[in-house]
């Protein structure tokens, strides 16, 4: 549904997106997951048919984004970062022009409009100006132009920033809703956001793609050796001794003995599952094997992993600073442009 | 159609539920008001003069003596009051956002220019239309041709437009209202002072100047003559201004 193939996008010499490749299939959920700056708003503006590409091609639905703009652009729900609402327009008139725009007919749009404003949960506002809407609200009308045309693809731009718990929720069941219609792109630099909502997640640093997987290959793929954490009740006696003698076992740290027994943390030598070894270890000294589990990195350390460890060459780095300066001016949504030029 | 419509209905309506269709309206009638009185009193007072030769007061043509310098003065309350009219119409968008909404529907950026002409185009075209109460109480009294006014108006329009088409390409390489508004402001003011110079810089410059003024294109108007030379100047201002308009929103996305 969604191509993009080494897509490069400069500002003047400085690139915020260097040769970044990924495709998303029809009906798919792709986080995409970077720090403040790393890209994700030019990229996907770039599918948007908003920023041409320098470099590369991007395909969405079948239609380039440079050569067919106009059908790229009927075929895709956008919802940038800051909500592009109308001050002064009510949410139902707003609505209204958006559906206008896109070319629903006057007998379409009455239904069409009953129908989003009651999925996004936006109806009791329907008559209220845009410009006095709280933050939640403009982001659910912001949602709900974005679906307004039923396009094949949305792109959602940190769709749950801004929210509270309980409408971030809310926003994520939606998504997920939509996903069987739709295929959808969202950005995000919040990670269990990704872990829920997503299928696939494409993580994006410095203008640069440094991972591309679905959530729970990424979380088991980056770690070399396996940590098994155990909670065993050895009625005193000191586990070190026994438990480095079970075959494959590389490292072991005991903790001070508590109500609940030891907590004790064994890694493994490369790709060997030591879990067994370790059960019929702890069981034949006689003590109590509470818990047993695999400690897996969680999505969080393999994000810092990547965007820390994995220092990209070159004119990236300038790209994300630049851009990082701008994101942080909420104020101006189009800060990126303008800091670009500079 | 439908596109540009909807984008002129949208800015029209944006006019109105600010303040500044009102204010842009009912200032431009309060000056237009006192330059109607102030060119009745002139020609009353002329009237009276001319009656001191002859016997009791003349009648003057009222075309002449008071609808022709109404109109000229009308052409600068214009140069003054449009450029704050189209300040908003890019620089707003830009500045909120919004433009995001524009730039990502499935619309050419010649018809979100369109839209956004025509809307500002009806506004002015309305505030025009507030003096033909003037006008009217003009043939209640009295016996003016009809024809030099309406040409007179065309002008007012088509110079109006370009004022407007000037104004958009302003805003669109902005995203600060004020700097849109004097920018807007400040090239008209020289578009107008061009002929003064058109005496003192020799003949070709001189009439090269003294055609490029835009204000100078509008006497013919106001006389009651419609000259397609005028009328092929306007209109290329305008089509000039908005292909520069689109120009300026094409390179905005390539400088990112």
């Amino acid at each position: 549904m969604i191509e993009v193939q080494h897509v490069t996008k400069r500002y003047g010499p400085v690139a915020a997106v260097s040769d970044v490749s990924f495709r998303v299939e029809a009906g798919q959920i792709l986080g995409f997951l970077g720090p403040n700056g790393a890209g994700k708003t030019t990229t996907m503006r770039v599918l948007t048919g908003y920023l041409p590409p320098t470099e590369g091609t991007a395909t969405v639905a079948g239609f380039d984004v440079l050569k067919d703009p106009i059908e790229v652009k009927r075929r895709t729900g956008y919802l940038p970062e800051t909500p592009p609402l109308y001050p002064d327009m009510t949410v139902r008139e707003y609505l209204t022009f958006v559906a206008r725009i896109n070319g629903l007919s006057a007998a379409e749009r009455g239904n069409r409009l009953d129908q989003v404003m009651e999925r996004t949960s936006v109806g009791d506002v329907a008559d209220r100006h845009c410009g006095k809407l709280s933050k939640g609200y403009r982001q659910r009308v912001g949602l709900a132009q974005a679906i307004l045309h039923n396009p094949d693809v949305l792109i959602l731009d940190e769709p749950t920033a801004g929210l509270d718990p309980k409408q971030i929720i809310e926003t994520r069941e939606l998504i997920k809703e939509l996903a069987g219609d739709h295929t959808i792109i969202l950005s995000t630099h919040i990670l269990p956001e990704v872990a829920q909502t997503c299928e696939r997640v494409v993580i994006i640093n410095k203008g640069r793609v440094v991972a591309e997987d679905s959530p729970d290959n990424l979380t088991g793929r980056l770690h070399g050796a396996v940590t098994v954490q155990l909670q065993v009740d050895t009625g005193g006696a000191d586990p070190t001794a026994a438990l480095h003698a079970v075959p494959g076992v590389a490292a072991v740290s005991v903790g001070e003995p508590g109500d609940e027994g030891r907590t004790i943390e064994i890694q493994s030598a490369q790709d060997v599952d030591i879990r067994r070894d370790l059960a019929n270890a702890v069981v034949s000294n006689g003590w109590g094997l509470l818990e047993m589990r695999r400690a897996r990195l969680s999505l969080e350390e393999i994000f810092l992993q990547l965007t820390t460890a994995e220092e990209p060459a070159g004119d990236g780095e300038n790209a994300a600073d630049e851009e990082n300066a701008a994101d942080e001016d909420l104020d101006e949504p189009a800060a990126a442009t303008e800091s670009a030029d500079e | 159609m439908n596109n540009i419509l909807a984008i002129a209905h949208r800015e029209l309506r944006s006019y109105f539920v600010s303040p500044i269709a009102y204010v842009v309206v009912g200032l431009f009638a309060l000056l237009y008001g006192y330059f109607y009185i102030a060119s009745l009193a002139f020609m009353v007072q002329f009237s009276a003069q001319a009656g001191m030769f002859g016997g009791g007061p003349q009648t003057v043509n009222v075309n002449e003596f008071m609808i022709r310098p109404l109109l000229s003065n009308t052409a600068i309350i214009l140069l003054f009051i449009l450029p704050f009219l189209t300040a908003r119409a890019y620089a707003e968008e830009k500045r909120s956002g919004t433009i995001e909404l524009l730039l990502t529907s499935p619309l050419s950026d010649l018809e979100i220019i369109l839209g956004k002409f025509l809307g500002a185009l009806a506004l002015f075209l309305l505030m025009l239309a507030v003096t033909a109460v003037h006008m009217g109480i003009l043939f209640w009294y009295g016996d003016p041709e009809l024809g030099s006014i309406l040409t007179g108006y065309l002008g007012l329009a088509l110079m109006g437009g370009s004022f407007i088409a000037l104004g958009l390409l302003v805003s669109s390489a902005t995203r600060n209202q004020v700097v849109a508004g004097v920018g807007t402001f400040s090239l008209l003011l020289l578009f107008w002072v061009l002929s003064w110079m058109s005496d003192s810089a020799g003949p070709t410059a001189g009439a090269i100047l003294s055609y490029l003024s835009i204000l100078e294109h509008f006497d013919d108007f106001s006389k009651g003559v419609v000259d397609t030379a005028h009328v092929a100047y306007y209109l290329s201002f305008i089509a000039f201004g908005l292909f520069l308009t689109a120009k300026s929103v094409d390179s905005e996305r390539w400088r990112g």
